[in-house]
């Protein structure tokens, strides 16, 4: 073979190039800020409990809006036996009464833009 | 690969586990939904209107405002994007089939008070492409999901009454009451009209408009109940009072009465 040499640095060359983000991040980089929300403060304890909360809220809320708009049905019956009303406005933005420090904070960190805002208002007016 | 029946058999089963494997996972959380306990309940709203008295202004207008604010309407100003759930109508206009060549001018100008209909066969909901509208099967409310409606407006081409509008721009900056937070406006391109004040009945009470039109034009003003019940006051109300519908030979089949 010819150019053994040359070929072999290209190589290496090329693979230390093409997987920069991998090993720059690893060895020099720092983890991004993640984001920090502002809890309730009167509240502990959300209808479900944090962890499915934080995964399948955007689910649960879909399924509220079907009940609501579609069912007639209002009341939703947590997991452990509590009551609440399915109401964007009138329960979960109760507690959770700031937008912009609240649901704006991990939507923005995950580049989402939900659509809720465009007719519910929140009782801060944002 | 060998295309057998076998092994047709063998890859689609084995998809259709895959997937029926992910479902649970949604719908882990134990969940009940209910109506709540303090709900009104009816197999069949309807509504009859007392039009003499509400051929006072200041009834009709309390009607109106209460509603308006009620589910934060806007008022753009503009009459060719004009949102309305309740409004006024000339006799002439509401009841084209009942006037003729007779009929005195005073009663053709005569103000009605107009909302949507409710139909029993309502065209809106036929025509709706995404189901964003539809007939309640419980209770007979036409009502609306904004969340499903893609603003094509065929509904608003179907309705025979001009029930319904749409959102030509954001109506937030024309809501001049203020808004109230606990109902949602509406955003641009989508339709809406009257839910009989679904969200009201929910909580036990009467439609807005029910309740401010009797309140400033006395009991009976507008009469609201179960036709499909024969004791509630309303099926009484119809039984004994002349009524007309508005545009009856369509076949839409209004449950909006006006009482003579």
């Amino acid at each position: 073979m010819y150019d053994t040499g040359k070929i072999l640095a290209g190589l290496v060359a090329f693979i230390v190039v093409a997987t920069f983000p991998l090993w720059f991040t690893n060895l020099f980089g720092s983890p991004s800020a993640r984001p920090v929300l502002e809890l309730p403060k009167g509240e502990k304890k959300c209808v479900e409990d944090t962890e499915y909360m934080r995964h399948w809220h955007m689910n649960m809320l879909d399924q509220w809006r079907n009940e609501v708009v579609r069912e007639g049905k209002r009341m939703y019956v947590s997991s452990d036996g509590r009551k609440f009303e399915m109401s964007l406005n009138k329960n979960c933005l109760k507690c959770h009464e700031s937008r912009a420090k609240f649901c704006d904070r991990c939507h923005n960190y995950m580049a989402v833009d939900p659509y809720c805002w465009d007719c519910h208002v929140t009782p801060t007016g944002e | 690969m060998d295309e057998s029946r076998r092994n047709f058999l063998k890859i689609t089963g084995t998809g259709v586990f895959g997937a029926l494997w992910g479902i649970p996972v949604l719908r882990a959380v134990g969940k009940a939904f209910e109506s709540s306990p303090k709900a009104l309940k009816a197999k069949r709203w309807a509504m009859a209107l007392d039009m003499k008295r509400l051929g006072r202004d200041d009834v009709r207008a309390a009607a109106a405002k209460a509603c308006n604010s009620a589910h934060n309407i806007p008022d753009l100003g503009i009459a060719e994007e004009e949102v309305k759930w309740i409004w006024t109508e000339e006799y002439e206009a509401a009841f084209p089939t009942q006037v003729d060549k007779f009929t005195p001018e005073q009663m053709r100008k005569q103000p009605v008070l107009v909302l949507c209909n409710h139909c029993d066969r309502p065209p809106c909901v036929r025509v709706c492409p995404t189901k964003a509208t539809f007939k309640r099967e419980e209770d007979g409310i036409v009502m609306m999901d904004m969340h499903r409606c893609i603003g094509c407006r065929y509904c608003m081409a179907a309705c025979p009454y001009g029930s319904r509008s749409f959102n030509w721009r954001d109506p937030k900056p024309f809501v001049r009451q203020g808004i109230r937070t606990d109902y949602p406006t509406r955003t641009k391109g989508v339709v809406e009209k009257c839910t009989l004040c679904a969200e009201r009945l929910a909580r036990g009470e009467n439609p807005a408009c029910v309740d401010a039109a009797n309140k400033v034009g006395g009991a009976g003003t507008i009469v609201f109940g179960d036709i499909a019940d024969p004791n509630s006051e309303i099926s009484r109300v119809l039984r004994s009072r002349q009524t007309v519908r508005r545009k009856p030979s369509l076949g839409t089949s209004p449950q909006v009465y006006y009482l003579l």
